[in-house]
């Protein structure tokens, strides 16, 4: 029979940004497949080169589009050890509140978005409107929906508004109730059950070869290896949470495990606000001067954060001047993103595609960075 | 899966049916647009009326998306620039980088979040405080103490402590490499400090220089305006950081210390091939000039760098002028003055001393032996006070005085003559420095001081700098402010006291000076010797009669035209106190501008 080429991407409903992955198939199933990167390249690690310490703030949160604030953590991170400065206490709490936040926010899109791939829309309804919701509170802390710019070198931007804290708490009593029914309707659904169970298997020994981090790797081998336990950073290690995990990686799991990781994320956000102190400074300078002379000692440093997919580093260096002088990011969906699809997407149906894309976690601008 | 479940489930989702639905309808966008919140991060505002037009949000702007636009309605306003910033929405990430570190605090985003139009070129706007639509939406996201990227609080430079007074050292101990960088990092580069200098001093660029460590390239930009560094590192009114654009929320940047940075800490090879590096060989003619003080000094500087052969002509034996004979020695060092006049000798220029023009040589002299002729005379004489017993010998000025202080701590002449207890008329710059300058003296003579002080403007509005005041009542002069003299008592041939009585007002209804006094409010301050600094003024002797008919003088300035030149002598120009005063820096860009004058005027003359 003949083999047939087929695109996925860049412009499907069915794919995650601008990626395309060309298929070259044999009736429903994929022969051989090959990733398409570089759609949404605007070469960010380039341009941070030419950017002040500060001015990064607006690149950055668009490494990886719905899950800025891993993003602005990491960088502040890395340039605070750079800085060799130790941030106030609520800052770090603050932090902790927001990539919290986000991580919720990203599991409810992530949840929603498997309507794409399966038809289900339904599901995407729900649980991006839930989403949007909270993308309410993050416009009412830092003014804007998507691109928060508000984790920052020395602490976070602002203080929290008056009442935020109420406000999240009860975002937070209203997914108790209404996760539930996504429960009900995504995760029972007779639909995601047939496409899900038992396929996209991701087993240890493709954890191990690839490097893939997050919830792939914890549901294939059953450790609990989450940088928030493992090598905490902010408060982590003040909070009580667990990790959960699995030892049988199909696409099912990988979604269950995400429901389960959003209760977890919730329990953190309640015992962030209990803890938080209501006074106290909020950041503190990274350099003297204005922003437009900042410096940073020179050095390297890694830091990582735990993002939804995994992973998510930055390795930066500067030589002491008020622009980075190199930052390279390890995108958390490199792994399987990019190694993943050319390798193990091959044996899988033309349906299944996008739903390996989706279920594997994969966020393409950061591979293309 | 449970197949019962299966079956009747779907009935469940009827209950969804009664919620309310979280989307915005069509037909509400335009109409009733859900409500911002408080912080949004939406289109830009800019109060006009606070906007400085210094362009910070322009170059903090990741994006580019900030153009300084030229409005050329606006007045011209000091310390504002006729820029505003327009956006291009085409850019903007709306991360509000630019409000946070505006200065002025004039930017803000609204509220507002829509926009729809066919034609490109409306992303691309000019704000103010109604925004992009005129529709003065709510103020959405503002900079507040925790968002501030600017650093708003100067570093302070140190003072000897108050044991200082005991001697004439330096007061001011000057910045360390430390703290000079971190003051020049402050700075957002705008350029307001430029446009108020009169020499126009390239500050924010050697101010940059401080900053990337490169002092030579710093002197470099002190020298293309100001070849007085030193001096005005030290003693300048910097009327640049009157204007700085941190001092709107802040304080103003020590760009006088910075300066003081620079001269002190460049070695002494790099300094020199800095200062000398736009000298040329002496071939276009010959510029006399006279008078060596700081007008005269710049004048022939930048004569020098134009290719033209300079004399100054100087009446006393050091060259200088106010800075030489003026400025007491704990403010400017004679070795501060030696390096910029050093300097200036390197550069080529002749200095022809103890030579006053007028007495010795003829301004007519100079102008057939020079193709042109700088005046420079500053306002070297004492205006008298002819208060009652101002004749008394122990009645002295503030010129002469301070010209005698200086020559004593060089060694050349004995120490002046003070008294154990003096009192000074005079509330400016230059009776504190007569003051402090006594306080010093009698300090080395008696081991204690006694001076007071008398000056007509109370406290709070004394035209003299505040550093001035606060220093020299912590050295320990009393002042008596909102008195004025009214008589030197004498008794038995000597100075008993100086009789003051309160002042009611200064200036009468035109607003012309003419002081009103309480004659009933008196009181004598004790002093046996008295000294007057009420004021200078300048001495024309060297002018011959056809020169005093036509050249107009008023206030005791003449009147000149572009370049300080003379309209009907153009081979004549003036410059600092003598045409426009009253400061050093004045000086040395009069000076300068003279420069270019007479370059042009020889060269029209020559061709």
């Amino acid at each position: 029979m003949n083999e047939v080429k087929l695109f996925l991407g860049p412009q499907h409903p069915g794919m995650h940004g601008n990626y395309s992955v060309h298929m070259y198939v044999d009736g429903d199933i994929i022969k051989k497949a090959r990733p398409t990167p570089g759609f949404l390249h605007r070469g960010f690690e380039k341009l941070m080169e030419r950017r002040y310490w500060m001015g990064n703030l607006a690149l950055i949160p668009r490494i990886c589009v719905p899950e800025p604030d891993t993003n602005e953590m990491v960088y502040a991170m890395g340039v605070e050890a750079l800085a060799n400065i130790e941030i106030p206490e609520k800052a770090h709490w603050i932090r902790m509140l927001v990539l919290e936040m986000a991580r919720v926010a990203i599991h409810l899109m992530s949840l929603g978005s498997i309507g794409g791939p399966t038809g289900l829309y339904t599901a995407t309804y729900w649980a991006i409107a839930q989403r949007d919701l909270l993308l309410d509170l993050f416009e009412e802390l830092c003014g804007a929906r998507i691109y928060h710019m508000y984790i920052v070198p020395g602490g976070v931007r602002k203080d929290l508004p008056e009442g935020f804290t109420d406000k999240v708490l009860a975002m937070m009593d209203e997914l108790d109730e209404k996760i539930p029914e996504y429960e009900d309707l995504i995760l029972k659904h007779p639909v995601i059950h047939a496409r899900t169970k038992d396929n996209i298997l991701l087993p240890a020994e493709v954890v191990w070869e690839l490097g893939v981090t997050g919830i792939g790797m914890r549901s294939a081998v059953g450790k609990e290896y989450d940088l928030r336990k493992v090598k905490p950073y902010a408060y982590y290690d003040k909070v009580d949470f667990e990790v959960p995990t699995a030892t049988y990686s199909d696409a099912l799991t990988r979604l269950n495990l995400k429901v389960r990781e959003l209760y977890q994320s919730m329990r953190i956000i309640r015992q962030v606000i209990d803890k938080m102190p209501s006074k106290g400074a909020v950041n503190v300078p990274v350099s003297t001067g204005s922003a437009l002379r900042w410096t940073v000692p020179a050095g390297m440093v890694y830091s990582a954060v735990e993002s939804s997919r995994g992973e998510y580093g930055y390795f930066i260096v500067s030589d002491g001047k008020e622009m980075p002088y190199r930052i390279a990011v390890r995108g958390a969906s490199y792994p399987q993103g990019l190694l993943g699809i050319e390798k193990y997407l091959k044996g899988h149906r033309i349906d299944d595609a996008s739903l390996w894309m989706d279920s594997m976690g994969v966020c393409t601008p950061e591979i293309d960075r | 899966m449970n197949k019962e479940k299966s079956i009747f489930s779907p009935i469940k989702a009827w209950k969804y049916l009664l919620r309310k639905p979280i989307t915005v309808l069509k037909k509400d966008i335009f109409d009733k647009p859900r409500e911002a919140s408080l912080r949004y991060r939406g289109f830009h505002q800019n109060d006009w009326e606070k906007c400085l037009g210094c362009g910070t949000c322009s170059k903090i702007c990741p994006t580019n998306a900030i153009t300084m636009i030229e409005v050329s309605t606006l007045e011209d306003k000091e310390g504002y620039k006729n820029e505003r910033p327009a956006f291009d929405y085409g850019r903007c990430t709306f991360c509000a980088i630019c409000v946070d570190i505006c200065p002025s605090d004039s930017l803000a985003m609204s509220r507002e979040y829509l926009h729809v139009s066919k034609d490109a070129d409306t992303f691309y706007f000019l704000p103010d405080s109604t925004g992009i639509h005129g529709d003065s939406f709510a103020k959405g996201y503002v900079r507040d103490s925790d968002s501030e990227l600017l650093d708003l609080t100067r570093y302070e430079m140190e003072l000897e402590p108050v044991g200082r007074k005991t001697s004439f050292m330096e007061i001011v101990k000057g910045y360390s490499l430390e703290r000079a960088l971190a003051e020049s990092a402050r700075c957002v580069e705008c350029g307001i400090c430029t446009d108020a200098c009169p020499a126009k001093m390239n500050i924010p660029e050697y101010i940059k220089s401080i900053w990337e460590g490169d002092m030579k390239g710093a002197v470099e930009y002190l020298y293309k305006t100001n070849p007085l560094a030193n001096v005005c590192g030290r003693i300048c009114t910097h009327m640049c950081e009157g204007v700085c654009a941190l001092g709107h929320r802040g304080e103003a940047i020590s760009i006088r210390w910075l300066k003081r940075f620079i001269v002190d800490n460049t070695p002494m090879d790099e300094y020199e091939e800095a200062a000398l590096s736009t000298v040329t060989e002496a071939v276009n003619g010959k510029v006399a000039i006279v008078g060596s003080g700081p007008s005269g000094l710049s004048c022939g500087y930048y004569l020098r760098t134009l290719g033209y052969e300079v004399d100054i002509y100087e009446e006393r034996a050091l060259p200088g002028g106010v800075i030489r004979y003026g400025g007491p020695e704990y403010r400017l060092p004679e070795k501060s003055v030696l390096k910029d006049i050093g300097m200036i000798e390197k550069a080529g220029v002749n200095f022809i001393t103890n030579t006053k023009v007028g007495r010795d040589i003829s301004l007519d002299e100079l102008q057939t032996k020079y193709d042109a002729v700088f005046l420079g005379t500053g306002f070297s004489l004492s205006r008298p006070l002819k208060i009652p017993g101002y004749e008394h010998k122990d009645v002295g000025y503030a010129i002469p005085f301070l010209a005698e202080t200086r020559d004593y701590l060089r060694e050349t002449s004995d120490m002046p003559d003070v008294h154990e207890k003096a009192v000074v008329i005079g509330g400016g710059n230059v009776a504190f420095d007569v003051g402090r300058t006594l306080v010093r003296l009698q300090q080395v003579k008696y081991g204690a001081d006694f001076v007071s002080m008398a000056a007509l403007e109370h406290r709070d509005i004394l035209p003299c700098d505040i550093e001035e005041l606060e220093e020299g009542e912590e050295e320990g002069i009393r002042g008596h402010f909102g008195y004025g003299p009214a008589e030197i008592l004498i008794e038995d041939g000597k100075i008993s006291g100086l009789r003051v009585k309160k002042v009611i007002s200064i200036f009468d209804e035109d607003k012309r000076f003419n002081p009103k006094y309480d004659e009933t409010d008196t009181f004598v301050i004790e002093a046996t010797q008295v000294f007057i600094a009420t004021g200078q003024m300048p001495e024309y002797a060297f002018f011959n009669e056809t020169m005093l008919e036509e050249i107009e003088i008023a206030k005791g300035q003449v009147k000149v035209g572009k370049y300080g030149q003379f309209n009907k002598f153009p081979w004549l120009f003036a410059g600092g106190d003598i045409v426009q005063g009253p400061d050093i820096i004045t000086g040395v860009a009069n000076g300068h501008d003279a420069a270019e004058g007479i370059d042009i005027y020889i060269r029209a003359k020559n061709n």
